[in-house]
């Protein structure tokens, strides 16, 4: 991935920036410029709140090349408390909690490193509480 | 808009087709339609292809299938919609002839999926999700349809064996296709106990990576009546649709807007219903695919698609034979052809031509086509003339 393309995400990764429409309120992670709900184009800039709920997952055990290493490894959507749906992995679970309704909150982690020499990307995972 | 017909389907062998190249298939399936239409010659043609980049690191795709196909300098073009790419470019056909911008089309997809390693295959369908803020955290195409299996059997009861039917139901239809690419029986027991790839979904309930190429050809309807060929068949209703890009973005996980909205066109355009489809192939990427969009089309209330498939109603002789090629699941998905393979059968079906897995009868019959996670999805309905 060409740095640029990592960088230019840097408030959404690693910040948690997330766009409020200013006519109708509705939060979107990752910001957009045009509201699916009312049309709006002007947003306020906020950071999400940390904390969310499963609402579906799975366990990845035949993965992408740049996550061999972490096979087999839990993914879910979480309904975050501000609104936003995202797809993230679920780290440091114990049985029972990789379930429908769980509640969790986003850490801030290695995501993957592009072989020896590439980036190493970083962004949010999911822990149960 | 002018109505229009299919007049000649061609399909290739789909598998590992070793000793054939992307531009070899789609000739060969490309020429076989054209045969079986009996036409001199073709106006334009689109062409349906997810990435010809990634798997052969081939773009420019429509004059190149042209070029071989003897047909340039005639107007082509490279239609792609992920795993919809046939469908789109079914639909591109159908709107070309419908509008009278020229008479005879050719419609074709192909896929050359197998001359890359598995984890660049992996990588190259995965770039129908989206890259940014689902591929990029590790989740695969079947972790997206194992999530929504998981919401599916959450919020409905839908239980691994009832997945598991789908797939052996498409290898009983497969086994009986000789351009199938995993024509054996498998049983409920085999796919229960094949590996797991994203928890509820082992391998056997995953399509395959298939080579192939399909091609119709289209022209109008009156002009399909003169020309004395094989029995035409009238499309009748084209429904188009898109959906958020990530699964996630969807309030439900256990429905997919695109199908349903595509679907709701076609129907509406054909004066047709659910009760109305004799046949009909659905894209059964995933086995939690077929059962959610067979819902979503209509056939069962929502919820009751795997009790459907598990009681029988979806087999050939059923309520409503879905797949009855085997599917995407048993007959193979060249993501690209997938589309208007689904088309090749619901016209031979029609014609009565589909010999073992022949439907009794069947007068009306339906596509379904969906790219990614169902963010697109393309719907024709088509009664024989």
């Amino acid at each position: 991935m060409p740095s640029a393309r990592m960088w230019r995400e840097y408030p959404k990764r690693y910040r948690y920036e997330a766009g409020v429409c200013q006519k109708c309120g509705k939060w979107f992670f990752p910001a957009r410029v045009v509201c699916d709900a009312c049309g709006h184009r002007e947003f306020d800039t906020k950071a999400m709140q940390r904390t969310g709920t499963i609402k579906t997952h799975t366990i990845i055990r035949v993965p992408p090349a740049p996550f061999k290493d972490q096979a087999p490894y839990a993914v879910a959507v979480v309904e975050m408390d501000d609104g936003p749906c995202i797809t993230t992995q679920v780290v440091d679970w114990d049985e029972g909690q990789l379930a429908i309704g769980q509640k969790v909150r986003l850490e801030f982690r290695k995501i993957y490193e592009e072989g020896k020499a590439g980036i190493i990307n970083y962004g949010y995972k999911a822990v149960p509480v | 808009m002018r109505d229009v017909a299919i007049i000649g389907v061609g399909i290739t062998n789909c598998g590992e087709i070793w000793e054939k190249s992307m531009r070899d298939m789609f000739v060969e399936a490309g020429l076989a339609a054209i045969d079986d239409a009996s036409v001199d010659h073709i106006d334009s043609m689109y062409v349906g292809c997810m990435s010809g980049g990634l798997f052969v690191g081939q773009e420019h795709i429509g004059p190149l299938m042209a070029d071989y196909l003897g047909q340039a300098p005639i107007p082509a073009t490279r239609v792609e919609s992920a795993c919809a790419s046939g469908g789109a470019a079914l639909r591109c056909g159908y709107l070309d002839v419908a509008s009278g911008a020229s008479d005879v089309v050719l419609v074709g997809g192909v896929e050359k999926m197998n001359d890359v390693s598995g984890d660049d295959a992996t990588y190259a369908l995965a770039t129908a999700s989206d890259q940014e803020w689902e591929a990029f955290n590790g989740v695969t195409f079947p972790g997206l349809y194992a999530m929504m299996a998981v919401a599916h059997m959450h919020k409905y009861g839908t239980t691994p064996e009832q997945l598991a039917a789908v797939a052996v139901k498409n290898h009983d239809n497969g086994s009986l296709n000789p351009v199938a690419q995993f024509p054996m029986k498998i049983t409920v027991e085999g796919v229960l106990n094949s590996v797991l790839v994203a928890d509820p979904l082992h391998i056997l309930d995953c399509s395959p990576v298939t080579d192939g190429a399909a091609a119709v050809i289209l022209c109008p309807a009156d002009m399909a009546a003169k020309l004395g060929g094989k029995t035409p068949v009238k499309i009748i209703g084209s429904g188009h649709a898109t959906d958020t890009i990530a699964l996630h973005s969807r309030a439900d996980m256990t429905t997919l807007n695109a199908v349903t909205k595509s679907a709701g066109k076609a129907y509406e355009m054909s004066g047709k219903g659910p009760k109305d489809i004799d046949v009909c192939e659905v894209h059964d990427c995933f086995t939690i695919a077929e059962i959610i969009v067979s819902e979503d089309l209509g056939f069962f209330e929502k919820g009751k698609g795997g009790a459907a498939v598990e009681a029988g109603d979806t087999r050939i002789g059923g309520k409503i034979p879905l797949n009855t090629s085997g599917g995407l699941k048993s007959k193979g998905h060249p993501v690209g052809a997938s589309g208007v393979a689904q088309a090749v059968e619901i016209v031979k079906q029609l014609r009565g031509e589909a010999d073992k897995r022949q439907v009794k009868g069947a007068k009306v019959g339906m596509t379904q086509n969906m790219g990614g996670t169902g963010a697109s999805s393309v719907v024709h309905v088509m009664e024989v003339m």
